[in-house]
């Protein structure tokens, strides 16, 4: 255990001795974050909607002056049919229509409950989520107000429909991909450049040659690099919760422990990928080319999966980064629990179990 | 300076920041001379052997080779200077013909001219057998002399040769030196540096650098004489280490 | 258990090439036992696969009692090595280095501070820089306290002082030399003919072979030819007159003199000083002398 624990601190030295390489490691994310963060408008002032009322009495109204007063939104125009609805998106200006069902006042006073219809222009995405974001708080808002007092509580229903991208493919999806990238970057290809580097120096013999066994310079060699990647994907989470409002809707221990897992998957890949190369631009070269390129473009990080040809998505299946993007977009975004994304986790644990198993059966403790 | 010196150094001087690596070294070397240049390992020789081909801008002093100025007219330098060390040598995953071929090229040797130099070191170094066999696959000794054959392919004025024979076999360390002496005889000049105490005596003057300065430069006769011992290693162990002789 | 090292008929070939070509010998324990000869020769092949790095192709080696194949595990941690062209952790202070190495083998740099003592004395001064920005022999020397900190029982080093200037070998000779009275095993790999005496016993090696094995004395004195050291103001002109010579078996030079050997063996000192001063060697000389260990490896390689 001394032996091993001495491995790791020569490892903890080497990264923190370079600290380019360390600036890179951890500047990349927060960059990235940033460069999306501002690319994406994440403030509405004015946005202008169009509503649809099937109603008008004085509910309906009382909810469009809320809404209409807040500073977020302004009335475009009134719409009389359902059939406007797609001829005014059509013109690009409105970003919303909201629509009340009839007699929305007299349900809501009678049953308790009424129907709202949000309709949004989901090709801007982001946007689009962020216009329904701020209509329903509004409406919630109201929906307290009034249900003050009250021993039945007003439910007001806002059903969302998004038009022309109605899966909001893309939305805050940056977060995850870029946590996964960020993961196998660091994982696999700074374990890989590690191992590589040793075998250059010749030190590698040297620890070959002394009583430390394989498997401990192994682990040796990847738990700084778990550690850095922990810290580095808590970096992303926290610049994606405070800087532009990406929160964790789901259990955050549930994606740490979902994180370590496909963690676990990378770093096996970058030992696989050291034992087979003999120096260090060849490890990197691996690691950009057969790892990173597949990974960010069929992993559904940048392009929609199921927008590519059927040989393409049969190929992405063998992507880890795909299973995990899945995972922490559930937990991330829609806050699901593991009932829901039990058979993602087990298809990457069994792609870890196959690279530990291949990678310690490939890693020699000989020098052929 | 005098332009009969092929290489003329005057108060020549490179420093890395606070650390002055050569410092003020001065010296003249003639055509067809075989000047060795010795020195413990950091003593400031790569430094100056690289500021003599150019690689390097000195910090102070002044310096010609072949006739053109260390400062200004590096690419001058490197067109009438060869260059070979222990480490740099040939491309190993091509062939023997191959690579005399392209160093042919880089100093814009005509394709006939390509032709007939490579058949002529082919037959030289009598490695006909070899011509397609790539580096990789030849003993370091052949690799050595094809190397230095090439490094003065285009019949440079001056030829640097980096510790060619680090661990040649002494056959071949030998013939080696027969073919410094042959360049030597068209005139060309040897600029070479060497480990090796017993080839120290086969250069006809010796440059020992301790500590960044030349602390001795003579004929190996002289040198012997002047510290009174026999052989230039006792010459070194003087020089290198005076607390310890 | 009489040998520190037993090797047996080890064979190993990468392709075509073989490394190491059915070579056995035997180092005593305590002896400083030094392999001898160019690149490319098989010593750092045979290291490794004496290092349990590699498995011969055929063969068998014992090392401090162990088997190389079956007890590798109980090499690793009875033996010290150091690869040619080891260059440590150069982002890694001096102390840091020798920590590191200290721990891996279990053991502090107290515990065994007095074998490396002597060599560690003149790195102390530097002990907060990093390697990489140590000199060349101070690297060495730094590389070697490495292997030795755990005391092994055998010590392997290949070509430690390749590249290194006489007079930093010099020192490295004379640390080894130490290292042996404290009775550690040395097996040490150079291509430095001159090196040979600095040894107990010596191998040579030549395209993994063994040309010859044994006392430095031995060997040499298996020359059995006349050698004669010749001397004249043009040296070079002196090669080429005396290759032009029908009896001259083989020219060579060696410093300021050349050694020459005669088809007819003994020659006639005075007819060949005539015949050379008509070649226009006035200050030509000519005397008997013994052969050094290069005389012996270039014969032994001409296969004489």
């Amino acid at each position: 255990m001394k032996r091993f624990l001495n491995f790791v601190w020569k490892e903890f030295l080497h990264i923190l001795r370079d600290y380019r390489t360390l600036l890179i490691l951890f500047g990349m994310p927060v960059a990235q974050v940033l460069l999306f963060g501002f690319a994406i408008t994440n403030e509405i002032k004015d946005a202008k909607i169009a509503i649809l009322d099937f109603s008008k009495d004085n509910v309906t109204k009382e909810i469009s002056d809320k809404i209409l007063s807040s500073g977020y939104f302004m009335l475009y125009e009134n719409l009389q049919s359902p059939k406007d609805i797609e001829p005014a998106f059509r013109k690009g200006i409105i970003k919303e229509v909201i629509v009340f069902e009839p007699d929305f006042g007299k349900n809501l006073e009678r049953t308790g409950t009424a129907n709202i219809q949000l309709v949004a222009d989901a090709s801007d995405p982001n946007f689009a989520n962020m216009v329904i974001g701020y209509t329903t708080s509004i409406i919630a808002d109201y929906q307290s107000e009034l249900s003050k007092g009250k021993t039945l509580p007003a439910m007001i229903n806002p059903e969302i429909k998004m038009l022309y991208n109605p899966n909001l493919k893309s939305v805050f999806m940056f977060v995850p991909g870029l946590m996964s990238v960020i993961l196998l970057l660091v994982s696999a290809l700074m374990t890989s450049i590690s191992i590589t580097k040793e075998k250059e120096l010749s030190t590698m013999e040297v620890l070959l040659v002394s009583p430390l066994n394989p498997f401990q310079i192994i682990v040796g060699k990847v738990i700084p690099y778990l550690f850095l990647s922990l810290v580095n994907s808590a970096a992303v989470l926290i610049l994606a919760k405070y800087v532009f409002e990406v929160p964790t809707v789901g259990s955050l221990p549930l994606l740490i422990a979902e994180s370590t897992l496909f963690l676990i998957t990378s770093l096996s890949l970058g030992i696989l990928i050291s034992t087979i190369s003999n120096n260090q631009q060849t490890a990197m070269m691996i690691s950009l080319g057969a790892l990173m390129l597949p990974t960010i473009i069929l992993s559904g990080y940048i392009f929609p999966i199921e927008n590519m040809p059927v040989v393409l998505q049969i190929l992405s299946n063998i992507i880890p980064a795909k299973w995990y993007i899945r995972i922490v977009k559930g937990i991330m975004l829609k806050g699901v629990s593991f009932d829901y994304i039990w058979k993602e986790t087990i298809i990457l644990l069994g792609m870890t179990l196959f690279f530990i198993t291949l990678s310690i059966k490939k890693f020699k403790i000989r020098l052929e | 300076m005098e332009d009969r010196y092929i290489i003329s150094a005057k108060d020549l001087t490179k420093k890395f920041g606070s650390f002055t690596a050569v410092d003020k070294i001065s010296f003249e070397v003639e055509p067809g001379e075989i000047f060795g240049f010795l020195g413990a390992n950091g003593a400031g020789k790569t430094t100056a052997m690289r500021m003599l081909c150019g690689l390097s801008i000195p910090t102070s002093g002044k310096a010609t080779v072949a006739g053109f100025d260390v400062y200004k007219q590096t690419e001058s330098i490197k067109k009438n200077i060869g260059y070979m060390s222990q480490k740099f040598s040939l491309y190993e995953d091509l062939t023997v013909k191959e690579n005399i071929g392209f160093y042919g090229g880089v100093y814009g040797l005509s394709k006939q001219q390509r032709k007939e130099k490579t058949e002529f070191l082919i037959d030289l170094l009598k490695i006909q057998d070899a011509r397609n066999k790539l580096i990789k696959e030849l003993p370091l000794g052949w690799k050595q002399k094809l190397a230095f054959s090439i490094a003065i392919i285009h019949e440079p004025k001056i030829v640097f040769l980096d510790e060619p024979t680090g661990g040649v076999d002494p056959i071949t360390r030998r013939q080696f030196w027969d073919m410094i002496y042959e360049a030597a005889d068209r005139q060309v000049t040897v600029f070479v540096t060497t480990h090796y105490m017993d080839e120290a005596e086969y250069c006809g003057r010796i440059s020992m650098m301790v500590d960044g300065r030349i602390a001795a430069l003579d004929t190996p006769a002289k040198l012997k004489e002047q510290f009174g011992v026999g052989t230039m290693h006792e010459v070194f162990v003087k020089l290198a280490r005076p607390q310890s002789a | 258990m009489e040998y520190a090292v037993e090797v047996k008929s080890v064979t190993k070939s990468f392709g075509e090439t073989k490394a190491v070509d059915d070579v056995s010998f035997s180092v005593e324990k305590g002896e400083l036992f030094g392999f001898i000869g160019p690149d490319g020769a098989g010593k750092t092949t045979l290291f490794r696969m004496l290092t349990t790095l590699l498995l011969p192709d055929s063969g068998s080696a014992v090392v401090d009692g162990f088997d190389i194949v079956k007890d590798y595990k109980k090499i690793r941690g009875a033996v010290g090595y150091m690869p040619g062209r080891f260059s440590l952790y150069q982002d890694l202070s001096v102390e840091e280095n020798l920590k590191f190495f200290a721990r891996v083998f279990g053991t502090t740099i107290e515990e065994n501070y007095d074998l490396i003592k002597d060599i560690y004395v003149m790195l102390e001064p530097f002990n907060k820089r990093r390697a990489g920005q140590l000199s060349g022999g101070m690297k060495q020397k730094l590389a070697l306290s490495c292997a030795l900190i755990h005391r092994p029982d055998v010590l392997f080093l290949d070509e430690p002082t390749t590249g290194v200037d006489p007079v930093s070998r010099n020192e490295f000779w004379d640390m080894l030399g130490k290292l042996k009275s404290e009775g550690i095993t040395i097996v040490v790999s150079t291509p430095y003919m001159d090196e040979a005496s600095k040894c107990d016993r010596i191998a040579l090696m030549q395209k993994g072979k063994i040309l010859d094995i044994g006392f430095l004395r031995d060997i040499v004195g298996k020359y059995d030819r006349e050698l004669y050291a010749m001397k004249s103001s043009n040296m070079h002109r002196l090669i080429l007159d005396l290759r032009a010579e029908e009896n001259t078996d083989t020219v060579f030079s060696f410093g300021d003199f050349l050694h020459y050997t005669d088809k007819r063996g003994v020659i006639d000192k005075v007819q060949m000083k005539n015949e050379m001063v008509l070649k226009g060697h006035a200050d030509f000389s000519v005397n008997e002398i013994s052969p050094g260990i290069e005389d012996s490896f270039m014969s032994l390689m001409n296969g004489k």
